[in-house]
């Protein structure tokens, strides 16, 4: 069962070949037996997502069954879970049981679908390694020497290890893009707004996005059809409508447009990566498209400009973490500052603490012109150089990351090195655009992802482009050695 | 040396919606502690702000009434400190682009005399929670409550030179926003919050003194007691040559002295920036019209208009134009009895303080308008005496009935018969020999002590109900 | 642009992360790093550049005025570190 996909899978249990119930416990048996090498979850959900399992099954028997009715989803450990402990990859959180649901979790209970655990993750979504998380790393299935990617590492990692059939992430930087290049897997950053964020602990407010995890295109288009949508208790939801997103997926690719951005494709990108991606290319040619040469002329300005937005936000969304009302407080306060200070101490990692400075000596008086407002200006350039460029293409593609997933431990002690992996990323979220990464190819084993990044709202066209591209193409079909043992 | 007091006022006018600015808690007061506080007021992990129409409502109806600017475009920030009382370590307020901009209004002295007071700007805003200080042995407890309840924060001019004057602007504030119905004003439960801020310089000078900034101060009467007290702190400090320290001060009432707070000390650096989890509020003409539309007579237009309507002297038509509630009251009684001079002195004398010396207010009166509207009637239609409606209306007060009723049971109708009245003059004449005597040889300023008299007897034996001026009357004619 | 070890003393202060004596050269240290990385953005010409804080370029939604939350508070204070009597506790603070 666990090499099939989600559709599959919905099928599956619509013709009672196998039950929900029988389907979770198999992929609880897989976590319980893979999981200590891919260190993929932080919590499993194993006794409510049986009982969830036996409800979807009633459903199922008198046929009152959605997409997802029975489908054992993993969760990004960012996402309010209620009742199941939600720990954001940190210390801060590691006793927090939210007494309410994040609306994505929310419309995923709605659909049927059974919460199967909470993956592992970047302390607060920051790091592109996985190696932030005060829970322990996630590996990476195809070599667990190698880093997940991050943010949503545990995530990816669990869909590739086939310990999930599909998973949420979110991504502030590219932190469902690169893991699911890195693991190769697919995977979809909405348009900024589509996805509710409410119950989503927040890193950085005008950047985060959350959505879907999975093998393939169209089981990407399954979840978001159930993400995506207005949430009235978000300011920055997107009161533009949603489409089935499954609908168009096997459209035609003929007369598609697709721009390569020359920066996306010049020093720094790993010379094998690069030849992944204009295999991919010209796959995408032989169905039809067209591809145009062009220019994102401020992309050498995303890292600094994301590495100043994203930290100022970032630095004061965490300062709710007081010890006062919920998760970590240091042990025997001396006064009120001593609380504070030595809870924020003891309670964040060094990478989050690192980020917190960062962005509150970006707002601080005489910097904030220089630093933050400088960065939103530029952040405005970025979003016109894309504008510029959807005038003449439909979608724009490269890869995903500038090489594939490295070793444990290559970057860790130098953070500089580690922002740079998400030089082409960045840009999606300061433009608030869709973007999306799926399977193209190997170096030496490892995956490849090639980004395809879509004019707002328009996720129904990227999924259509990787979903046509899969059907030509078995990349993302591919199942890591590791992965093969276990049960079934 | 003579120095110039320079003031100007920061209110926290808690606003009256049912929910919270940001979520949908309830916003009533006194409610069992962190009952009201939602996941949004506590800053749980992932809750977002969505913005109450109401307060914006509210906020653009407070520009208006002050003929300020209205920003078709405001944008919320986040002012960034730690205190226990801010769950989310950031109150979202607004800085750079808030919703009203400059406007004035008029303050009344009670000499007569009045002052123009220039609005800086008026911003929106979220409260913060409770810190409770006793009860608990070294620790501080913190209620949330009142987390997120909309505040308005209006920031007048440093154009107020004197304590009577601050006193004067406040009230005017209170009538204006209990006029417009956007706070309660409850100064008691904290609906309206006042931060002072004063500077002193010689009297001449045109440039402004260093300034403290006293904090949270809570009634018309404290703000009065504080600014006294922060005068003579700072004249004392220049007089003796020294400087005035910028800083925030607080006003302890029950020593009436102001002190430095340490706690504010640190020099806060509170790194505003645009609140990302809100968008800039835009409001068009049809919204800011539709409101406009709305707007009730405001005090200033009631109180020229009872000065032209009514004939009222500017402080009388001040003090009945202070609230809407006492507006329409009084005018309700001029209306049922027809002479508003005689209405506006009763409801400010008789009314105002029957209903001081309850402690009570005009929205609580006992006595409805119509009800002494009909009593005023009974004075001008000579039925009773002004006298006899004093009673009349202690009655009414205590529930007795209507006057009509209350004067028929009593038996205090005027007795206006001649004859009836004229048989009486002739008893006491007739029975007071020596005082008549006595007035037939008296000047006339003793002979007006004995017509006194006589009328005494005569009211004595009518058992007051003979109609004075008839007496009057009578008595001349017959001692003549 | 390089940043004195005090200004990331008073920096954590402002933010209320203790910093030990050990860390603080190091963390010093990694703050340059970072602050160089971004200082490329000086030299760009912003001149009448409206800056962007959504990427939408939406405005705010407004919510009616009623009460939709009714009271959690159990359910909320049982996951809180301390409290007694309703009432979040903190160290005792001064005014």
């Amino acid at each position: 069962m666990h090499t099939k996909s989600v559709a599959q899978l919905a099928k599956g249990l619509r013709e009672r070949q196998f039950s929900s119930a029988e389907l979770t416990r198999a992929y609880l048996d897989r976590i319980t037996t893979l999981d200590t090498q891919y260190n993929s979850f932080i919590t499993v959900n194993e006794a409510a997502a049986l009982e969830a399992a036996e409800a979807a099954d009633r459903s199922l028997a008198v046929g009152n069954a959605n997409a997802l009715t029975g489908i054992p989803i993993a969760h990004k450990d960012i996402f309010c879970t209620e009742g199941v402990r939600t720990s954001c990859g940190s210390r801060m959180l590691e006793n927090f049981i939210p007494p309410y649901d994040a609306t994505v979790i929310e419309r995923f209970k709605a659909a049927g679908a059974v919460l199967l655990g909470k993956t592992n993750m970047d302390e607060f979504a920051m790091g592109s390694s996985n190696e932030s998380s005060f829970y322990g790393p996630a590996r990476n299935p195809w070599n667990t020497d190698l880093v997940p990617g991050g943010s949503s590492g545990g995530s990816a990692a669990a869909v590739a290890g086939l310990l999930a059939p599909a998973a949420t992430g979110t991504d502030t930087g590219g932190s469902i893009r690169q893991p699911a290049a890195f693991c190769g897997i697919t995977g979809l950053k909405p348009t900024y707004g589509r996805v509710s964020r409410l119950g989503i602990v927040a890193f950085a407010s005008s950047l985060d996005q959350a959505g879907p995890m999975a093998h393939s295109a169209e089981d990407c288009a399954l979840l978001l059809n159930i993400m995506a949508g207005h949430d009235p208790l978000d300011s920055t939801s997107s009161t533009v409508a949603t489409q089935d997103y499954c609908a168009t997926l096997d459209d035609s690719l003929e007369g598609l447009r697709i721009g390569l951005p020359a920066e996306y494709f010049g020093e720094g990108l790993d010379v094998t990566t690069g030849e992944c991606i204009n295999n991919a290319l010209k796959e995408l040619e032989a169905q039809g498209a067209t591809l145009v040469e062009l220019s994102l002329p401020h992309s050498a300005l995303t890292i600094p400009t994301y590495y100043i937005i994203a930290p100022a936000e970032a630095s004061t969304n965490l300062s709710r973490f007081d010890g006062v009302r919920y998760g970590y407080r240091c042990e025997n306060p001396a006064d009120l500052h001593d609380l504070y200070s030595r809870t924020r101490q003891e309670g964040f990692g060094e990478e989050v603490k690192r980020r917190i400075l960062v962005g509150t000596y970006a707002l601080s008086a005489g910097y904030y012109d220089a630093y933050y407002k400088k960065a939103q200006q530029i952040r405005r350039l970025i979003k016109q150089d894309f504008m510029d460029c959807f005038e003449q293409v439909d979608i724009i593609a490269g890869p995903t990351a500038p090489g594939p997933a490295f070793a444990l431990g290559a970057k860790s002690n130098d953070p500089i090195s580690m922002y740079l992996e998400d030089v082409y990323t960045l840009a999606v979220n300061l433009a608030g655009l869709p973007g999306m990464s799926l399977p193209a190819g190997f170096v030496e084993g490892k995956p490849v992802g090639l980004q395809l990044i879509g004019r707002h709202f328009d996720e129904a066209r990227l999924l259509n482009v990787a979903h046509r591209f899969q059907q030509a193409t078995d990349w993302h079909l591919s199942t890591p050695d590791s992965a093969k043992g276990g049960s079934l | 040396m003579q120095w110039e007091t320079i003031i100007g006022l920061e209110v926290h006018l808690q606003l009256a919606t049912k929910s919270k600015i940001f979520s949908g808690s309830s916003t009533t007061f006194g409610a069992e502690p962190n009952t009201q506080a939602s996941a949004v007021d506590l800053a749980m992990p992932g809750m977002l702000p969505v913005l109450n129409e109401q307060a914006v409502r509210y906020a653009v109806k407070f520009g208006l009434g002050i003929g300020a600017q209205i920003s078709k475009r405001s944008v919320f920030d986040r002012k960034n400190y730690f205190y226990p009382d801010l769950p989310k370590g950031y109150q979202i307020s607004q800085f750079d682009a808030p919703i009203v901009g400059k406007g004035s209004f008029e303050i009344l002295m009670e000499d007569g005399s009045s002052r123009t007071i220039g609005i800086t700007r008026a911003h929106l805003e979220e409260d913060a929670g409770k810190s409770l200080h006793e009860d608990f042995n070294d620790h501080t407890g913190i209620d949330l409550n009142r987390a997120g309840t909309p505040l308005l924060e209006i920031v007048s001019e440093p154009d107020i030179r004197s304590a009577a004057e601050a006193v004067a602007y406040l009230k005017a504030l209170h009538s204006l926003v209990t006029y417009l119905g956007i706070s309660d004003g409850n100064m008691a439960e904290g609906s309206m919050r006042c931060d002072v801020n004063i500077s002193l310089r010689p009297i001449g000078s045109k440039t402004l003194g260093t300034r403290a900034e006293i904090k949270n101060v809570n009634s018309f009467r404290f703000v009065e007691k504080a600014i006294h007290h922060e005068f003579q702190r700072q004249a004392d400090i220049l007089e003796d040559g020294g400087k005035i320290t910028q800083e925030t001060r607080l006003y302890d009432a029950d020593r009436d002295e102001t002190r430095s707070m340490r706690s504010k000390e640190v020099a806060n650096d509170y790194r505003y920036f645009p609140e990302p989890d809100l968008l800039p509020v835009v409001i068009d003409d049809i919204y800011i019209e539709s409101i406009r539309e709305s707007l009730p007579e405001l005090p200033v237009e009631k109180r020229s208009r009872f000065t032209a309507q009514y004939g009222l002297g500017p402080y009388d038509a001040n003090v009945l134009s202070d609230s809407r509630p006492l507006a329409d009251y009084f005018e309700t009684v001029a209306g049922e009895c027809g002479d508003a001079k005689i209405a506006a002195n009763w409801v400010q004398v008789e009314l105002l303080g029957q209903l001081n010396r309850a402690g009570s207010a005009i929205e609580k009166c006992p006595v409805s308008a119509t009800a002494l509207g009909a009593l005023i009637s009974r004075i001008l239609d000579k039925t009773i005496s002004g006298k006899m409606a004093k009673q009349v209306f202690e009655s009414m007060w205590n529930g007795e009935g209507a006057a009509d009723d209350i004067i028929e049971a009593r038996g205090l109708l005027q007795v206006s018969d001649t004859a009836a009245i004229d048989a009486i003059v002739d008893d006491v004449l007739s029975a007071s020999a020596a005082q008549v005597q006595q007035y037939l040889d008296s000047d006339e300023a003793k002979r007006k002590k004995l017509v006194g008299f006589f009328v005494g007897q005569v009211m004595k034996l009518s058992k007051g109900q003979a109609n004075p001026q008839m007496v009057n009357e009578l008595l001349a004619k017959k001692l003549a | 642009m390089a940043i004195e070890q005090g200004e990331v003393e008073k920096i954590a202060e402002l933010a209320r992360i203790r910093i030990s004596k050990e860390e603080i050269g190091d963390v010093t240290q990694r703050i340059t790093e970072v602050l160089q990385m971004v200082d490329q953005l000086q030299a760009v010409d912003t001149r009448d550049i409206e800056p962007m804080a959504n990427p939408l370029d939406a405005t705010q939604r407004l919510r009616p005025d009623e009460v939709t939350q009714s009271n959690r508070r159990d359910a909320f204070q049982a996951i809180a570190p301390a409290v007694e009597n309703g009432l979040y506790l903190v160290p005792k603070v001064i005014e």
